[in-house]
């Protein structure tokens, strides 16, 4: 890694820290406890950025799995596969944070609702994503394949995000395109999301490092073996 | 404070998996730089053979 990357990541360690202090700050100090749900309705703080950190994932994915497909570089199959990794592990907590929450103000952990069960398929697609890449018998094979399904699966994410809008869903609507937030609580949000946001970036920048070389090291141990 | 469990239990899990995920790639790093000197080291056994 040269000077220039190390001071890009450097600054956005930097920033990513400030900014995840800030949040825990706000989440737990800062913004007023909701008269409705009361102190469990602060999980929505991380739930709503690491569900938005999942979106953001996916679209990466589907945007680098089209230039891999259409390029056939080796730079673009890695961002693509290290986001649908952090998507999988953020969707993962998507999936655990929000049966905690249900289960004190709905009174379960789990329904078959729209939101709940098109979030869980998402997470499914993303898993076969990771497992075709693992279980294939030519790395470039499970490169093209895994492509497929990262563009094709991403139909599964505005699906996901519009389901609150086209069903009747037992799961909160957007709230914060329609004003349901209070000043404090919106400005607690932007922050958690710009934390989420940050981190997501250092983990692709980093993920897509790793991924690239562990293709040189199988190369040259390839070209070894040889 | 009703229901604080539920809230601490969010919280625990997002940064137990979190650093869970960072301490994963850590290790992978570790062991591609690990696996990266061995073939360092091959190289330069072939450049002394080639050498003698």
């Amino acid at each position: 890694m040269n000077g220039k990357h190390s001071l890009r990541n450097n600054i956005l360690l930097g920033l990513g820290f400030a900014l995840m202090v800030a949040a825990l700050y706000m989440v737990f100090i800062y913004v007023p406890t909701d008269k409705y749900t009361g102190i469990v309705q602060r999980i929505f703080y991380f739930h709503v950025p690491v569900a938005w950190v999942s979106f953001l994932a996916f679209f990466i994915t589907f945007v680098f799995s089209i230039l891999y497909l259409w390029k056939r570089e080796v730079k673009w199959d890695a961002i693509a596969c290290t986001s649908a990794e952090i998507g999988v592990v953020f969707t993962t907590l998507v999936l655990i944070t929000g049966p905690i929450w249900a289960k004190p103000v709905w009174g379960v952990w789990w329904t078959w609702d729209a939101r709940l069960t098109t979030s869980l398929v998402l997470w499914l697609i993303y898993v076969a994503y990771l497992l075709v890449r693992n279980f294939a018998t030519e790395p470039a094979r499970g490169a093209r394949f895994s492509a497929v399904i990262g563009i094709v699966g991403f139909i599964d994410v505005p699906i996901v995000f519009l389901t609150v809008n086209l069903w009747r869903t037992q799961h909160p609507t957007a709230i914060i395109f329609e004003g349901g937030l209070t000043t404090p609580m919106l400005i607690t949000l932007l922050v958690c999301i710009a934390a989420f946001t940050v981190l997501y970036v250092l983990l692709t920048i980093q993920g897509a490092n790793l991924k690239s070389m562990e293709t040189d090291v199988n190369r040259l141990r390839n070209t070894q073996a040889e | 404070m009703e229901n604080l469990g539920y809230l601490f239990a969010a919280y625990t899990i997002i940064w137990a998996v979190v650093f869970g995920y960072v301490l994963f790639m850590h290790r992978k790093q570790k062991k591609l730089q690990q696996q990266i000197d061995l073939l360092r080291e091959s190289v330069d056994e072939w450049k002394t053979m080639d050498d003698k």
